[in-house]
């Protein structure tokens, strides 16, 4: 896993999160510059991900690759979900799931990096 | 806050889908109970004789979040008491797995989602029960 990388995804939800809990606090529907920043994050994190993919090839694999793997599938989907249901949902609540979705982020990150750091032969 | 909900022909009235809070709320047991099962079924096809308890105690978790994430979703009188009883449950377990955690730690030498409060989920599990029979409780005929 990319230490700084994963810092800054970390980092960029957390700061997203509150934004949005502050837009559903206010009573505001998600704004076209809401979802757009909730896309470019999932981008960030589609980054993450492939980087970590791309380490799956060359160096040391985790020892619970199959976990991984598991992880890397639901990291990187879930920027993409959080914005299609937010979309739909075009109320306070929208925003509400967007920070949400921001919230589980950082925790499925943490979680790549733990199994990450523990390598087997 | 204002309950918006706009009935359809299909839905019941107390379908949680009907609603933005509801949706949300869907979510979160979604996420949970999609995260418990996988955690489950890695859990018992790679080492089940580490933590038999534990990790069938996970998969039954699993299927707990399951059935409220469908009943609360579904609403009308089935729906709700799927929910109702599924929530239930999750309450029940969370406080009893919680307190059997940490006052007789042998028997759960690996975590589960509701081990020690859910403290490894950063208690939403305990929480969350607590949110789901406030939306039954709520929307009661």
């Amino acid at each position: 896993m990319n230490g700084a990388l994963s810092t800054v995804t970390i980092v960029a939800a957390l700061v997203l999160a509150a934004w949005y809990l502050l837009r559903a606090a206010l009573d505001r529907a998600p704004s076209r510059f809401d979802l757009l920043a909730m896309a470019v994050f999932g981008a960030l994190v589609t980054v993450l991900v492939v980087v970590a993919v791309v380490g799956l090839f060359d160096g040391s694999r985790p020892q619970e690759t199959g976990t991984f793997a598991g992880y890397l599938i639901t990291t990187v989907g879930f920027a993409p979900t959080a914005l299609v249901l937010a979309k739909m949902e075009p109320t306070r609540w929208g925003n509400l799931i967007l920070g949400i979705g921001c919230l589980i982020l950082p925790v499925l990150v943490l979680r790549l990096q733990q199994i990450a750091s523990v390598t087997g032969a | 806050m204002p309950d918006q909900s706009t009935p359809t022909a299909s839905r019941p009235r107390d379908a949680a889908l009907n609603t933005g809070v509801g949706r949300v709320l869907l979510l979160v047991y979604g996420v949970f109970a999609l995260s418990a099962s996988a955690r489950a079924l890695v859990q018992i096809s790679t080492h089940f004789s580490e933590a038999p308890l534990a990790y069938l105690l996970s998969a039954f978790a699993g299927l707990v979040y399951l059935a409220a994430t469908v009943g609360l979703a579904r609403g009308g009188p089935r729906g709700r008491m799927l929910a109702l009883i599924s929530c239930t449950v999750e309450l029940v377990g969370v406080l009893v797995v919680g307190v059997l955690s940490v006052v007789d730690a042998v028997a759960f030498p690996d975590d589960t989602v509701w081990s020690r409060f859910g403290s490894g989920y950063g208690y939403v599990p305990l929480v969350l029960p607590f949110i789901g029979l406030w939306w039954i409780w709520r929307h009661r005929a």
